[in-house]
């Protein structure tokens, strides 16, 4: 069940847009349509699936006080987590160039559509924060890193889809001039981030 | 090769009319996290300012070098220095505030504002106009996460730097701080105002349907 709680806490309580506002430049960019978000945010679900896990292994193995003591006990008070930042933007960089080549074999218009915005998942903050929230909660199995990667990527999705269906509908409003576009947008994600907060004081 | 810039508009234009907050899109995510507190808001504003004025200078001296193709792997670990050293030199000089900043130092990695200014400035330009290019860009920066923080603190503790500003007077009289001001939601609402305004005293900056 230790899963499954945090599964629900990284989607809900925890989501990386409305609580920690990581991801907000893509967020904001991309959302002005549902179909493009939807591909956005399975690409960004896919990569934090697997950084977090890869991260946390680098992480546990190689960077930590002692970690490398399973190679010789002699490193055991060799401390190399001044590197994560480095290793770990370097792991997201290759898995994005990964997607992106199989992104443009497999789906040439989502491709097209997705434009800058997928070279740019490295520098989404949504990822590296991802890696960087899983070395500070301390997990203690990859399993537990997988679920938080899987469940903080969903979560983004989710907001941005919900975002991108409301701007849809909001181009049929009468927007006050200096506040279209960016300042209404910035407002309607506030406001749904206080609908978002109704989740916080669940307990599972 | 690059056309001739102006040092002061270099420095001038993304305080306002090209801010890289409230124009270009950049960098949202740390401008409303850290922004509960004036001093976090300050410390960070200058990270971000060393990091992308040195980046930019870095990569804009070894621009002819950079094979296309591996460009962003390059700019990323240039970044990724720097952002180490900031983030050991506040550790060691500044802990209670780096403690704050928690993991958002290390996501100036991925600020926007860094990578877009290395794609957009310092991958055609002269080191110097790159590095003063990099410091106007994070005044501009600093300047929108100074504002947000000075309205969140003021409201939401009735203090400023930690100093009580709201005199206890008014507190007496019923006067309660308002807390709305200090969860995440309001920063994304203050922002949205701070635009507002800022569009309304500029409307050519405002967005065509």
């Amino acid at each position: 069940m230790e899963l499954w709680n945090i599964f629900i806490r990284s989607i809900f309580i925890e989501n990386m847009v409305f609580a920690f506002f990581l991801g907000m430049c893509s967020y904001l960019a991309v959302s002005k349509k549902v179909k493009t978000s939807v591909g956005l945010g399975a690409a960004v679900v896919f990569v934090l699936t697997i950084t977090v896990p890869v991260n946390f292994l680098i992480d546990k193995y190689l960077l930590q006080p002692g970690a490398l003591k399973w190679l010789d006990p002699s490193f055991a008070d060799v401390d190399l987590s001044f590197l994560s930042f480095i290793m770990f933007i370097a792991v997201i960089a290759a898995m994005v160039q990964l997607v992106e080549m199989f992104v443009e074999r497999f789906a040439p218009a989502l491709y097209a559509s997705l434009g800058i915005f997928l070279p740019l998942i490295a520098v989404n903050c949504a990822i590296l924060g991802g890696s960087l929230f899983m070395q500070q909660k301390e997990f203690t199995q990859v399993s537990e890193a997988l679920v938080y990667g899987l469940g903080s990527g969903i979560g983004w999705m989710l907001a941005i889809i919900l975002l991108a269906a409301i701007r849809e509908k909001i181009t049929y409003s009468n927007v006050p001039a200096p506040l279209r576009g960016l300042g209404i947008t910035f407002i309607i994600t506030g406001l749904m981030a206080i609908a978002f907060m109704a989740f916080m004081g669940i307990k599972i | 090769m690059a056309k001739k810039h102006k040092w002061q508009d270099l420095i001038k234009d993304p305080l306002n009319e090209n801010n890289p907050i409230t124009v270009q899109v950049l960098g949202i995510c740390s401008a409303l996290a850290i922004t509960v507190k004036l001093m976090p808001a300050i410390v960070m504003a200058l990270s971000v300012m060393v990091v992308v004025a040195f980046s930019n200078l870095i990569v804009s001296l070894i621009r002819n070098y950079i094979p296309n193709r591996i460009r962003i792997i390059v700019q990323l670990l240039v970044v990724a220095t720097l952002v180490i050293l900031v983030d050991q030199i506040l550790k060691a000089f500044a802990y209670d505030v780096s403690k704050q900043l928690s993991v958002f130092v290390g996501l100036i990695i991925t600020n926007c504002i860094v990578m877009g200014r290395l794609e957009a400035f310092a991958l055609g330009n002269k080191p110097l106009d790159s590095f003063l290019d990099g410091i106007g860009n994070g005044a501009g920066y600093g300047l929108i996460l100074i504002i947000v923080a000075f309205f969140r603190e003021l409201f939401g503790s009735g203090t400023l730097f930690d100093y009580q500003i709201i005199p206890q007077s008014f507190y007496d009289l019923g006067y309660v701080n308002n807390a709305m001001m200090l969860l995440p939601a309001m920063a994304l609402i203050t922002l949205g105002i701070v635009i507002w305004v800022q569009r309304s005293l500029y409307p050519q900056l405002t967005e065509k349907e």
